[in-house]
C-alpha cells in the first residue's frame, strides 16, 4: 500500500471513476443522425436530436449491441431487462430538457477490470455497472461577446457510462484503470477511446481516510479529459482534502472541476446546489428486453481480449509479463508482434518490437499504425540475422535506414554493402594486419592481460566496417592470439 | 350545395363514387361552413387553399380509379398534430410561429387515404383541460349554446380538450376531425356535443408528430357524427409506426365490417363503482336506458366490480402531470416558438416559459415537478404507478366475465363557461368515467344516447378489451340506432 504522508500520519486515497465512453456507431442512440467527429456545427442533427414537438426516440439496436459487447468484455452481468429513464434538467445544449439515461435498471451490472501495474503486478478493480445514455450538445461561449452558440451534432450520440467501485488507492492505479479500460474498449471496437476528441471522459471521485478508517466524504471532479489530468487531479485533490482535515476542517461533498491551466481543482457546485434530476422511466420507450440467445451470439464474436492475450503470449511465446503487457496494451501492437514472430524466434521478435521499433516510434511521435517499418520487413530483418547475412549490430544500422526509408532490409543491405563477411580468409587477413599493427598489445595480452581481447575484436570490426561475422572473429582471433 | 355538409362520411363516399358531386364541391361547401362557424372559435388556422388543392388532387385520383378509403372527405385536424408547412400551436402562446417541417404519422395516413384538410382546430392548451377554455387562442363555444349566434344566452363549453374538433363536427363544418385523448379528451367533448368519439387502444395510433402531453396516455382517435364514420376514419388513422416505440405491430381490421348489429349473447359489464355519489338522476337514467337497449338487442348485462376506480382520478392527476412536466421542458425559447429574452439563460427560460404557458399548463407542470421530486417520488409518482397497475388488473379481471363495459361518458351535460371554473378539482371530476380506461390503455368510445332535461346531449361510454375496438363499435352502433337521437345543435353551418 502506498500512503500519502500528512502532518498527522499516513493517509490513504480512495478513488472511484465514472468513465463516459462514446459508442462507435454510425447513428445516434435514438435517432438516425450521423455521429462523425468534426462535422460542420449542427449538420448532424435530426428533429429528434433537436427535440422538436412530437418527435419520439427509437432505440438504435447497434448501440445496444455495443453496450452488451462491452459488458461481456468486462466479464459483467448482462441484464436482459433494463429501463431507460429521463434525467430532467434545464440546459441550453440539452434540447429535450432531459437526458435519456438508465438509472435503477442499467443494461450491464457488476464486472471487473484487471489493472497491470508498472511493477508487473496485477490488481482487480470492480465495475459497478455500465449504462447507456444520450450525450448533450456543445455550448460555444467564445464565438460572440454576449451570446452562446449551440452545436447539437453531439446531442443524442450514445454514451456508455462505466462506473467503477471505489477500489483504487493511488493516482497510478486510476491511470492504469483508464488505460486498461480504453484498451479493452478498443479491442472490442465499441469506443475509439480518443480522449482528445472527447470520446472518452472521466468523472473522478476522490476521498481520503486514515488507513483502515471508514470512507471519507468524497468530491467528484467532473469531465477530466486525459489520463495525465486524471492522475494530476487526484494528487492535487487528495492533498487538498488532507490539508483541510488536518487543519481541523471537514470536506464538503461537492462537484469540482480540474483547471487545466492552473493545475488545481475548483468548486463547481455544492451538495445543496445539486440538481434534483427527477428520474422516471421514459414513457416514450418500452423497457428493453434482450434475448439470451442474442447475447450468446455476441459473446461468440468477442475478440481475444488483453488479459487472455497476455496469458497466451507468456505461455506460447515465453515472454516476460512485462513484455507481454507492453505488447497487448494495444491490439495493433499485439497484432504487429504476432506477425513478426510468426515462424521466428519470438523472444527476438519481442525484443525488436518493444526495443528498436517502439523506441523509434516514440521518438517520432508515431502510432504503430503509422510505422514506416512493416511487420513483414521487420521479420525480414530478423531473418537476415538468423541466416548470418548480417550481424545484430549491423541490423540496427539497417533498421535505422528502414525506419527512414521504409525500404526492405535486403535492399538496404545490398545497397549499402552491409552483407556480413564470413570468408575466413578475409577475416584472417584483417586480424593479421590488426595484430601486426599492435604488436605491443599482443605481447601484453600474451603476458596475461586478457581484457585486451575486446580491444582486438573492436579493431577487427572497425577494419571490416562491422561486417565481419562476430563469432568467426572471436574464434580466429583467439586461436591467433594464443598461437 | 349546403346539404353536403350535413352528410355522413359514408354517404359522402357514396355520393362521390356515384359522381353526384366532386371532392372539390364537397370541400368548397365545407370551406364555406368553416367560415360560417367562426363565431364558435373552433378553428385556429383555416387552410382553404390547401383544402381545395387536396380536393382537386383527390378528384384526379378518383378519376384514375385510385380512390382511397377516405377519398375526398374534408376533415379538421386538432392543432396538436404537426402538419408540414402549416402552423401548429397546441393552442399555446409558446409555440408562436412554429411551422413543422414534418407531418404527423396519423395525418399522413389520413392524407394517404384521400382525406382533405380544412384546417387546424382549437383545443385546451397542450390538451390540458376539459372545457376548451385554456387555449391561448380563446375558448371554443359549443354550437349547442342557446340564444342568438354571437349573443348566446348561455355560452356552453364543447368539452375538452378536443373542443374545436367536437364543435366543428357537431356544427357541420367538417365530416370528422382528429382528436387526442389522454384522460377523456375525445370522449367527453363527443358526449357534450352529441357526436361519436373513439379513443383506440394505446398503441393503435402512432404518437409520432403529435405534440406530447402525457406520453403513456396520449392516443389519437376520430370524432365523427356516426359510429360508421368513426369506423371509417379510425381504420385510416391506425397502423404500426416504427417511429413510435409504443406503437403496436398489429394488422388493422376493417372496422366497418364489424358493424353487424348482432350483439346477441354478448356480456355487457356494468361496473357498480361507477354509480358515484351524487350522480345526476338523468345520467343514471340514460345509463339504465342504455342497458335496456342492449338487453333488447340480445345482450346480457352483468354486474362487474372495478374496485380501484375511486383512486383513478388521483392516479391520473399524478401520472399525467409528471410526464407533462418533463415533456414540456423542451419549450425553452431556444430553438422554435416564443422567446422572451433575459439577461441570463435562466432569465430567458423564466421569461419565456412564464409568458408562453397559460395558468393551467403551469399548474400541471408544477404538480408534475413536485410529484417527481426527491422525497415525494415514492409517495406520489411511484404509488400512482402501482395503483395504475391495480386499475389495469381490475379491468383484466372484469373482462373475464364480460365482453364490453357500459358506463356514462361524463357526469353531466355540457356546462356554461364560467361554471366549475374556480375549483380545478371540480373541473377534473369531468374525467371520472373516462380516466380509468386511459390508465389501463383500453379502447373507449362515447356514443350519443339522448338529451338531458336541458336539451343537451348525453353520451354513453363503451370500453373494450385491448385491441377490441370492433366490439365497442358494434355495440355502439346498436345504441346509436336504438337511441335515434334527432336533436341537432341550434347553430349549424
Amino acid at each position: 500500500m502506498s500512503y500519502i504522508q500528512g502532518e498527522t500520519g499516513d493517509w490513504e486515497i480512495v478513488i472511484g471513476l465514472e468513465v463516459h465512453a462514446q459508442v462507435i456507431s454510425n447513428a445516434k442512440l435514438f435517432s438516425g443522425a450521423a455521429t462523425a467527429f468534426g462535422a460542420e456545427p449542427n449538420s448532424q442533427v435530426s428533429f429528434v436530436d433537436a427535440a422538436f414537438p412530437g418527435m419520439l426516440p427509437v432505440i438504435n439496436e447497434r448501440c445496444i449491441e455495443q453496450a452488451v459487447r462491452t459488458g461481456l468484455g468486462l466479464k459483467a452481468q448482462i441484464n436482459l431487462h433494463s429501463v431507460f429513464d429521463r434525467k430532467n434538467y434545464f440546459y441550453a445544449d440539452l434540447p429535450q430538457g432531459y437526458q435519456i439515461s438508465q438509472y435503477l435498471q442499467p443494461i450491464v451490472g457488476k464486472g471487473e477490470i484487471v489493472l497491470d501495474l508498472p511493477d508487473g503486478s496485477s490488481r482487480t478493480v470492480g465495475v459497478t455497472r455500465l449504462h447507456l445514455e444520450q450525450d448533450a450538445g456543445k455550448s460555444l461561449h467564445d464565438q460572440h461577446p454576449a451570446k452562446t452558440y449551440i452545436d447539437l451534432n453531439r446531442s443524442g450520440v450514445a454514451l456508455m457510462e462505466i462506473v467503477s467501485e471505489p477500489d483504487m488507492r493511488t493516482a497510478e492505479e486510476a491511470g492504469a484503470y483508464v488505460r486498461k479500460l480504453r484498451s479493452i474498449l478498443r479491442y472490442l471496437g465499441t469506443c475509439d477511446g480518443n480522449m482528445e476528441e472527447g470520446s472518452m471522459r472521466c468523472d473522478v471521485n476522490v476521498s481520503v481516510r486514515k488507513p483502515g478508517a471508514p470512507f471519507g466524504t468524497r468530491c467528484e471532479i467532473k469531465n477530466v479529459n486525459s489520463i495525465r489530468f486524471v492522475m494530476q487531479a487526484i494528487e492535487y485533490e487528495a492533498r487538498r482534502q488532507i490539508e483541510i482535515i488536518e487543519e481541523g476542517g471537514k470536506i464538503d461533498q461537492e462537484t469540482r472541476l480540474w483547471d487545466t491551466t492552473k493545475f488545481v481543482t475548483r468548486s463547481m457546485r455544492s451538495k445543496e446546489e445539486a440538481h434534483d434530476y427527477r428520474y422516471f422511466p421514459d414513457p416514450d420507450l418500452l423497457p428493453l428486453e434482450l434475448d439470451a440467445a442474442w447475447v450468446e451470439d455476441i459473446k461468440r464474436t468477442l475478440p481475444e481480449l488483453p488479459d487472455d492475450k497476455k496469458a497466451r503470449f507468456i505461455a506460447e511465446y515465453k515472454l516476460s509479463p512485462y513484455d507481454a503487457n507492453v505488447l497487448v496494451s494495444e491490439k495493433a501492437r499485439a497484432d504487429f508482434f504476432e506477425a513478426v514472430a510468426k515462424g521466428r524466434d519470438p523472444k527476438l521478435a519481442a525484443n525488436w518490437v518493444t526495443g528498436e521499433l517502439f523506441g523509434y516510434l516514440n521518438k517520432a511521435g508515431k502510432e504503430i499504425e503509422e510505422s514506416p517499418v512493416s511487420a513483414e520487413n521487420l521479420g525480414g530483418l530478423i531473418d537476415l540475422i538468423a541466416d548470418n547475412t548480417i550481424s545484430g549490430r549491423i541490423a540496427k544500422e539497417v533498421f535505422e535506414a528502414m525506419f527512414e526509408t521504409g525500404e526492405k532490409p535486403a535492399d538496404i543491405v545490398e545497397k549499402k554493402g552491409l552483407r556480413q563477411v564470413t570468408d575466413t580468409g578475409a577475416i584472417e587477413a584483417s586480424i593479421d594486419s590488426v595484430l601486426a599493427a599492435n604488436a605491443d598489445k599482443v605481447a601484453e595480452f600474451r603476458s596475461g592481460k586478457d581484457k585486451l581481447f575486446g580491444f582486438f575484436v573492436g579493431q577487427v570490426m572497425k577494419a571490416t566496417q562491422g561486417k565481419a561475422n562476430p563469432a568467426l572473429v572471436n574464434e580466429i582471433l583467439m586461436t591467433k592470439l594464443k598461437g | 350545395m349546403t346539404g353536403l355538409t350535413h352528410l355522413t362520411m359514408a354517404a359522402a363516399l357514396d355520393g362521390l363514387a356515384k359522381k353526384e358531386f366532386t371532392a372539390v364541391e364537397l370541400t368548397e361547401a365545407h370551406v364555406k361552413a368553416v367560415e360560417t362557424i367562426r363565431p364558435l372559435n373552433a378553428f385556429i388556422t383555416e387552410t382553404p387553399e390547401q383544402a381545395l388543392a387536396m380536393a382537386k388532387a383527390s378528384d384526379a385520383r378518383r378519376a384514375k380509379g385510385e380512390a382511397g378509403p377516405m377519398e375526398g372527405l374534408p376533415i379538421a385536424v386538432k392543432d396538436l398534430f404537426c402538419t408540414k408547412g402549416v402552423p401548429t400551436t397546441a393552442a399555446s402562446h409558446i409555440l408562436d410561429g412554429f411551422k413543422p417541417e414534418y407531418e404527423s404519422t396519423v395525418t399522413s395516413n389520413l392524407w394517404r387515404d384521400g382525406a382533405v384538410m380544412l384546417g387546424k382546430v382549437n383545443l385546451d392548451e397542450f390538451a390540458m383541460g376539459s372545457a376548451n377554455i385554456t387555449s391561448h387562442h380563446g375558448n371554443v363555444i359549443s354550437p349547442w349554446s342557446p340564444g342568438e349566434v354571437g349573443n348566446w344566452s348561455r355560452q356552453l363549453v364543447p368539452g375538452g380538450s378536443s373542443g374545436g374538433s367536437a364543435a366543428a363536427v357537431a356544427a357541420r363544418a367538417a365530416l370528422g376531425a382528429t382528436g387526442t385523448d389522454t384522460g377523456g379528451s375525445i370522449r367527453q367533448p363527443a358526449a357534450f356535443t352529441g357526436i361519436v368519439g373513439i379513443k383506440p387502444t394505446y398503441g393503435r395510433c402512432s404518437r409520432w408528430g403529435v405534440v406530447a402531453f402525457a406520453s403513456s396516455l396520449d392516443q389519437a382517435g376520430p370524432m365523427t357524427r356516426t359510429v360508421e364514420d368513426a369506423a371509417i376514419m379510425l381504420r385510416s388513422m391506425c397502423g404500426f409506426d416504427p417511429k413510435d416505440s409504443t406503437s403496436v405491430d398489429m394488422a388493422v381490421p376493417d372496422f366497418r365490417a364489424a358493424l353487424t348489429g348482432d350483439i346477441r349473447g354478448l356480456k355487457v359489464g356494468i361496473p357498480k363503482e361507477y354509480r358515484v355519489e351524487g350522480m345526476p338522476a338523468e345520467i343514471a337514467a340514460i345509463w339504465d336506458q342504455g342497458i335496456e337497449w342492449l338487453k333488447q338487442a340480445g345482450a346480457e348485462p352483468v354486474e362487474i366490480s372495478l374496485p380501484h376506480t375511486k383512486y383513478a382520478l388521483a392516479t391520473y392527476y399524478i401520472v399525467a402531470p409528471a410526464e407533462a412536466s418533463s415533456n414540456l421542458a423542451r419549450y425553452d425559447g431556444l430553438r422554435y416558438g416564443l422567446r422572451v429574452e433575459g439577461a441570463s439563460l435562466k432569465d430567458m427560460y423564466e421569461n419565456t416559459r412564464g409568458a408562453g404557458f397559460g395558468k393551467e399548463v403551469r399548474r400541471r407542470i408544477l404538480i408534475g415537478t413536485y410529484v417527481l421530486s426527491a422525497g415525494y417520488y415514492d409517495a406520489y409518482y411511484n404509488k400512482a404507478r402501482q395503483v395504475r397497475t391495480r386499475i389495469k388488473w381490475d379491468f383484466d379481471e372484469a373482462f373475464k366475465t364480460c365482453d364490453v363495459i357500459l358506463t356514462p361518458t361524463a357526469p353531466s351535460t355540457a356546462f356554461a363557461i364560467g361554471e366549475k371554473m374556480d375549483d380545478p378539482i371540480q373541473m377534473y371530476l369531468n374525467d371520472v368515467f373516462t380516466v380509468p380506461a386511459s390508465l389501463a390503455g383500453l379502447p373507449g368510445m362515447s356514443v350519443p344516447a339522448g338529451v338531458g332535461s336541458d336539451g343537451l346531449p348525453l353520451g354513453l361510454q363503451l370500453l373494450g378489451r385491448p385491441f377490441d375496438e370492433e366490439t365497442i363499435l358494434r355495440v355502439g352502433q346498436v345504441i346509436e340506432k336504438a337511441a335515434a337521437v334527432t336533436a341537432t345543435p341550434p347553430f349549424m353551418a
